[in-house]
């Protein structure tokens, strides 16, 4: 699905990625754990191409397409789509005009709006006086029209109260279709097979773990990819000793 | 703003008789195609009552509700002797040069009032056309809406296509009476030489409701105008929405002033201004003279082009403990992150910038028909288009 080689990215002339080296398959989903200014949203930015991101160096590789230097739309019709962290306000333009411009010329299910109970806010100006929590399930109603082969969630749950976090992890384990775990039809290995969707999460806080399941965990770590494995464990190691000593002992480790 | 005053004096005073029309509907194609912009129905079934004058002619005049009066001024003045208690009330001759003018010379103009407790079940239009090429047009318009009663009226003014330059000065004065509503739309569709100085006072009593919705998004040479709106009794209110596109060589100076003078009135003034090379002064000035008073302007410009101006000037003046107002101006570019936020999406980069200045001048308008909304919609997408 997503492909990256030796990627070196740099904001207003400063480096902040470098040497990234990163791939996903179709069907997993990839977490990414990293201390705050770690890069990790440069990292999303980088993949969809907005323009304050420089590449300096490297490849991005998505479906066998070169996207380096791809502009944002055509990254976007390819398949990627991203929740964004703090979505700007769209004056003027009400949030069902924006969900059919998500929908790409597809027909948008109906029922969306009322499954992220979002109904009531879709004559509302795009994003336009939102709280933490309706500004995520906005993003989340947006992708889901969108339906990406390829999500990238900034943060997902940051703002996010407790009554919503269930509702914004259900909601991202759909665009994952990794929903419907009462679905006997299929067994879940099937399930696991027939996956198409990839998604690249990031996360602050972890919080979002109790919620989805992602394959793959990566920690980033002073603008490089330093360690790599069970999303869990990683998580774990980092609770305990700190972002530091985990980069420390990856180095040693290997 | 201009450097030389264009005085009404530089244009002829008078212009050709023009002959009355039973029906609006045998009017020269080019003429209903300068008009239609602007609203007008010209079967005329839709409204409530039809005025049109063209440069010094009224050319067609009816009424199809009882209790709706529409006839032109001058008639009116003669019909009615109480109505000079109505006359130059709001708005002085020595204003200006151009209300000294209007004084002198005007003709005509609408007189439209809806009777106590008549409610107008479709808007009543009127139109105010200059046909003649270098004509000074002047008319003296009233409005009244007396107690109870309810008008929506709407408003076309437009110049020929063979007019190259000219000039319109229009006398307005409006009276909302107590509990009463006047929605009034105004659309101008000028000539990129003209000159257009509208001066208009308004009065609503206790109770009473202006709404009005002014639209100028075709090039004129140059437009000032800064009616004045007095709440003069207890609970009235004012919502005033414009929507001003100014292209290159367009200079416009377009405000709005509600003095609020009786306790618990209420006023809210929304502007949009876009330039695309053109210059824009947006004034707002809300004056809160009583307590319990609630005002809000707002004013936000986008600049399209590397020319152009604007230059929005918001005043706040309270004059008593209580008085709740505030302001909102914002002037810039598009910012580039709302243009990858659409493009994250799918847009291109044009498709983006068009529908983020399509919301930019997406400012609800109240009272309008369908029919006139789908027409300033297109407005709104026929200036993108030739902007873009």
């Amino acid at each position: 699905m997503l492909e990256i080689n030796g990627l070196k990215v740099a904001v207003a002339g400063k480096v902040i990625l470098e040497d990234i080296n990163l791939v996903i398959n179709d069907g997993e989903a990839h977490v990414l754990f990293g201390p705050n200014g770690s890069g990790k949203s440069t990292l999303l930015g980088a993949i969809s191409g907005f323009a304050r991101y420089q590449i300096l160096d490297g490849e991005i590789i998505f479906k066998d397409v070169d996207i380096t230097h791809k502009p944002v739309h055509e990254r976007a019709l390819l398949g990627i789509g991203l929740m964004f962290q703090r979505p700007p306000t769209i004056k003027g333009l009400p949030m069902e005009d924006m969900i059919r411009i998500c929908g790409q010329g597809r027909e948008v299910p109906k029922e969306l709006p009322e499954r992220l109970n979002f109904a009531k806010f879709m004559h509302r100006e795009v994003n336009h006086g939102f709280s933490g929590g309706e500004l995520k399930r906005s993003e989340l109603l947006q992708l889901m029209a969108q339906d990406p082969d390829l999500v990238l969630l900034d943060e997902p749950e940051s703002g996010v109260d407790v009554e919503n976090i269930a509702l914004i992890g259900e909601s991202i384990n759909q665009l994952l279709d990794r929903d419907g775990l009462n679905d006997n039809a299929l067994c879940p290995r099937r399930k696991r097979e027939l996956r198409r969707k990839s998604g690249l999460v990031i996360t602050h806080t972890g919080h979002i773990l109790n919620y989805v399941n992602p394959d793959v965990g990566h920690v980033l770590f002073d603008g490089r990819l330093s360690c790599m494995g069970n999303p869990r464990e990683l998580f774990g190691c980092i609770q305990k000793i700190g972002y530091g000593e985990c980069v420390r002992c990856s180095q040693t480790c290997s | 703003m201009s450097d030389k005053k264009v005085l009404p004096q530089f244009f002829k005073k008078e212009s050709p008789k023009r002959a009355y029309m039973d029906s609006l509907q045998v009017l020269d194609i080019l003429d209903r195609n300068r008009l239609v912009q602007t609203g007008i129905d010209f079967a005329g079934v839709d409204r409530s009552g039809t005025f049109m004058q063209m440069d010094d002619s009224v050319v067609h005049c009816g009424v199809q509700q009882p209790g709706v009066e529409v006839m032109s001024t001058e008639e009116a003045v003669s019909r009615y002797d109480w109505l000079m208690d109505y006359y130059w009330r709001t708005v002085s001759p020595e204003t200006d040069e151009y209300t000294a003018y209007a004084h002198e010379h005007s003709r005509h103009g609408y007189f439209i009032r809806a009777l106590p407790g008549v409610k107008s079940t479709q808007p009543v239009q009127a139109s105010l056309y200059i046909a003649e090429n270098g004509f000074a047009q002047a008319v003296h318009n009233i409005i009244i809406v007396e107690e109870g009663a309810e008008l929506n009226i709407i408003t076309g003014c437009a110049s020929g296509h063979a007019v190259r330059t000219g000039m319109h000065l229009g006398i307005s004065e409006f009276y909302v009476k107590k509990n009463a509503k006047l929605t009034f739309t105004m659309i101008h569709n000028w000539g990129e030489d003209m000159y257009v100085h509208p001066r208009s006072g308004m009065i609503v009593e206790e109770g009473g409701a202006f709404l009005s919705n002014f639209v100028c998004m075709h090039p004129v040479q140059e437009l000032k105008m800064n009616p004045l709106t007095r709440l003069v009794g207890p609970g009235a209110l004012v919502r005033s929405h414009s929507i001003l596109v100014a292209q290159p060589g367009v200079k416009m100076d377009v405000g709005s002033r509600v003095y609020l003078e009786a306790p618990n009135t209420r006023a809210e003034i929304i502007a949009r201004a876009l330039t695309t090379g053109g210059d824009i002064i947006n004034r707002g000035h809300l004056r809160g003279d009583a307590p319990g008073v609630k005002a809000h302007l707002e004013c936000h410009g986008l600049i399209l082009s590397k020319e152009g101006i604007i230059h929005a000037i918001p005043e706040l003046e309270a004059r008593v403990a209580g008085a709740e107002m505030s302001h909102e101006a914002a002037v810039g570019k598009i910012a580039p992150e709302e243009i990858e936020y659409l493009m994250a999406r799918g847009l291109s980069e044009e498709e983006a910038t068009s529908t983020i200045v399509r919301g930019f001048l997406n400012v609800q308008m109240e009272g309008l028909p369908a029919e006139l909304q789908a027409e300033i919609d297109r407005a709104v997408k026929q200036s993108q288009d030739s902007i873009m």
